[in-house]
C-alpha cells in the first residue's frame, strides 16, 4: 500500500508484531498458550480487523500491541518503536466494549481526561474536546453526563476520547458488542467516516463477519488454543463504503471467504467442532 | 415526617407511663418494665417546661441556654475530632490500598483500637495531655478522632478497590502514574462509598466526645447530663436538657455530612448513591 513511500525503513509500519507468543502463568499447572508465533505488519491508514472464535486470543493480541501485556517471546513495534515507549508517548488511543465512560465527569471532561494526563493547559482542552465533539456529531451533549446517553452515544464518546490526542494508531475492543444491530450499523459507517477525516490506522477486535468485512480492508482470521493467524483475507470494497455496501454481492462473496476460512481454521484445530462464538449476522 | 414521629415517640411514653406499673414489674420473672413513677419517668410536658426553667435557683439563665452552650463547646470538638478523623483515616486508606503489605499488618490493628475501652482510655490521654501543655479539649477531641477513623478507612478502603479492571486498564493505556490514576479514577469512584462511612463517622465522633467528657471533666453536654443526673432526685426532668442537647448535637453533624453528600454525589446517576 506505501511501496513508494519515502519514510525511513523501520518507521514505515504503524504496528510490527515479530514471533510473538504470549503464555500465560507460565510454568504453572494452569497455564496457557493464548498466542503462538504472531506475525503481523499494518501499514499506515490500514483498517484491520481481527476476527476468530472466543479464546482465539484476539483481545490478548490487541493488549501486547497496547503494550497492556507484555509478551513471553518475540517484538512489538509501534511507530517503529517498542510498544512501552508508544504507550507512554500516548501513540495510539483506545475503546473498548464497555464504553468506560467515569460517571462523575460531564462528556466533555471525559474527552479531556487523556489530555488533562497529558498535562494540556486548559484552553487548549476545551478547545480540542470541542473539535472531537463535532466530529462525533455530539457537540450540543457537551455538558450532559454520561449515564444521561444513550448506549450508542456513550460509544462515541469514548471514540472521541480515544481519538482526542490525535493518536496515529486507534486500538478496538469489539467497541460495539453491546449495541443493538440498527445502532451497530450506524456506528460502523459513523467509525469509518471519523477515521478517514482523522487519517487513523486502526486495529478492531470483533467476532461479527459482516462487522469485519464491512469495515477493514484487511481481515486478519485466527485459530485458538494456541492463538495463531490462520489466515488474511483483503477486503477491496474501496474507500467510499455505504449502505448499498451492506447489499452488494460482492460484499457477501467476502462474508462467505472469511466464514470459510474460519471453518478451516477450526478444523485445523485437533479439538474443535463446529465454530464457536461467531455470529454470522 | 420528624415532627409526626417526635409526637408518637412522645404519646408511647406518656401511653406506657399511664399503664406501667409504679414500682416497675416482671416478666417470667425478669424485670424488665421500667418503673413509671415521676421521679424515673418524668411527663414529657414536664421536660419540656423544664427548660426554660433556670439551670440553677438564683440565677436567671434558663436551662436551654446553659445546655446550648454546653452543646456548641462539645459541637465543636466532636467537629475537629471528625476532620482529625477523616484525615486520619483517609490517609490510612490510601496507604492501605497501594500496599498489599501495609494492609495486611495494620488491618487487625486497626480493628483491635476501636474495642479498646475509651472511658478507661479518655484520663490516661488528658494526663498525657498535661505533659505536653496542650489544652484538654484537644483530647477530648482527639478521641472523637479515634472512634470516628475508623469507618471512614474501612469505607475508604474498600471504594479506592472499587474501580473496574476495564477503567483501571484504561489508566495504564494513557501510561498514567500511581498518583494520577488515585486523583482521577480512585477517589471518585470512591466518593460514594466513602459517604456512608462519614455518616457513621459524624455520630461516632459525637460519641467519643461526649463519652470522654464525661471521665476528662471537660464541660460539653456530655459532663452537663452527668452532673445534671446527680441531681436526678430532686429535679429528675433536668438530665433530659442534656439528653435533648446532645441528640440534637448528633442530628447536627449528620446534617453536614447529609449536606456535603449532596454537593459531592449532585452529578452522579442515582442507583449510585446508594
Amino acid at each position: 500500500m506505501s511501496g513508494g513511500s519515502p519514510t525511513p525503513a523501520g518507521t514505515a509500519n504503524v504496528v510490527a508484531v515479530d514471533g510473538a507468543s504470549m503464555v500465560f502463568n507460565e510454568g504453572a499447572s494452569n497455564e496457557v498458550d493464548a498466542l503462538c508465533d504472531i506475525e503481523l505488519v499494518i501499514r499506515p491508514g490500514e483498517f484491520v480487523s481481527l476476527i476468530g472464535p472466543s479464546g482465539c486470543g484476539k483481545s490478548t493480541l490487541l493488549r501486547l500491541i497496547a503494550n497492556l501485556l507484555s509478551p513471553t517471546a518475540g517484538t512489538v513495534l509501534v511507530n517503529g518503536k517498542s510498544a512501552h515507549q508508544a504507550r507512554v508517548d500516548q501513540d495510539y488511543g483506545m475503546a473498548f466494549q464497555q464504553s468506560g465512560l467515569f460517571e462523575w465527569r460531564s462528556v466533555e471532561k471525559n474527552i479531556e481526561l487523556p489530555l488533562e494526563l497529558k498535562g494540556w493547559k486548559k484552553a487548549d482542552r476545551r478547545a480540542r474536546a470541542a473539535e472531537m465533539l463535532a466530529l462525533v456529531k455530539l457537540s450540543e451533549f457537551s455538558q450532559h453526563m454520561p449515564w444521561q446517553l444513550s448506549g450508542g452515544m456513550q460509544q462515541r464518546v469514548a471514540i472521541a476520547r480515544a481519538l482526542a490526542a490525535h493518536p496515529s494508531l486507534l486500538l478496538m475492543d469489539e467497541p460495539f458488542g453491546a449495541l443493538d444491530e440498527m445502532t451497530r450499523e450506524h456506528m460502523q459507517s459513523e467509525l469509518l467516516r471519523i477515521c478517514a477525516a482523522a487519517g487513523t490506522t486502526v486495529v478492531f477486535v470483533t467476532h461479527s463477519i459482516p462487522e469485519a468485512v464491512y469495515l477493514s480492508s484487511r481481515v486478519v482470521v485466527m485459530s485458538p488454543r494456541p492463538g495463531r493467524i490462520t489466515n488474511m483475507i483483503d477486503v477491496p470494497l474501496g474507500d467510499d463504503r455505504g449502505e448499498d455496501t451492506r447489499e452488494d454481492d460482492s460484499f457477501y462473496g467476502l462474508i462467505t471467504e472469511v466464514r470459510e476460512a474460519l471453518r478451516a481454521s477450526e478444523t485445523s484445530d485437533p479439538v474443535g467442532g463446529s465454530v464457536r462464538g461467531i455470529e454470522d449476522r | 415526617m420528624f415532627i409526626a414521629s417526635l409526637v408518637i415517640v412522645a404519646g408511647l411514653w406518656e401511653l406506657y407511663k399511664w399503664l406501667g406499673p409504679e414500682d416497675g414489674g416482671e416478666i417470667l420473672g425478669w424485670p424488665v418494665l421500667p418503673r413509671t413513677g415521676d421521679r424515673s419517668m418524668p411527663h414529657t410536658w414536664e421536660m419540656v417546661q423544664r427548660l426554660f426553667d433556670p439551670e440553677v435557683r438564683g440565677n436567671d439563665r434558663p436551662i436551654w441556654f446553659a445546655v446550648a452552650g454546653y452543646a456548641w463547646y462539645t459541637f465543636r470538638m466532636a467537629l475537629a475530632g471528625l476532620i482529625i478523623g477523616s484525615v486520619f483515616g483517609v490517609v490510612l486508606a490510601v496507604f492501605m490500598s497501594r500496599f498489599r503489605v501495609i494492609e495486611r499488618g495494620l488491618l487487625p490493628y486497626v480493628i483491635a483500637s476501636q474495642t479498646v475501652p475509651l472511658i478507661a482510655l479518655a484520663p490516661q490521654f488528658a494526663a498525657l495531655g498535661g505533659n505536653w501543655d496542650l489544652p484538654r479539649w484537644t483530647w477530648v477531641a482527639a478521641l472523637g478522632a479515634f472512634l470516628a477513623f475508623f469507618p471512614i478507612s474501612i469505607s475508604t478502603l474498600r471504594g479506592l478497590s472499587s474501580p473496574t479492571p476495564a477503567a483501571l486498564e484504561l489508566m495504564d493505556s494513557y501510561a498514567s502514574s500511581w498518583w494520577m490514576t488515585l486523583r482521577k479514577l480512585r477517589f471518585p469512584s470512591a466518593v460514594p462509598y466513602m459517604v456512608p462511612g462519614f455518616k457513621l463517622a459524624a455520630t461516632a465522633s459525637v460519641i467519643g466526645v461526649i463519652v470522654s467528657e464525661v471521665s476528662t471533666g471537660v464541660r460539653g453536654v456530655g459532663f452537663a447530663a452527668l452532673t445534671y443526673a446527680q441531681a436526678a432526685t430532686s429535679d429528675p426532668a433536668k438530665v433530659y436538657a442534656a439528653v435533648f442537647g446532645a441528640a440534637l448535637l448528633g442530628l447536627a453533624m449528620f446534617g453536614i455530612v447529609v449536606a456535603a453528600e449532596a454537593v459531592v454525589m449532585r452529578n452522579r446517576p442515582r442507583e449510585a448513591s446508594a
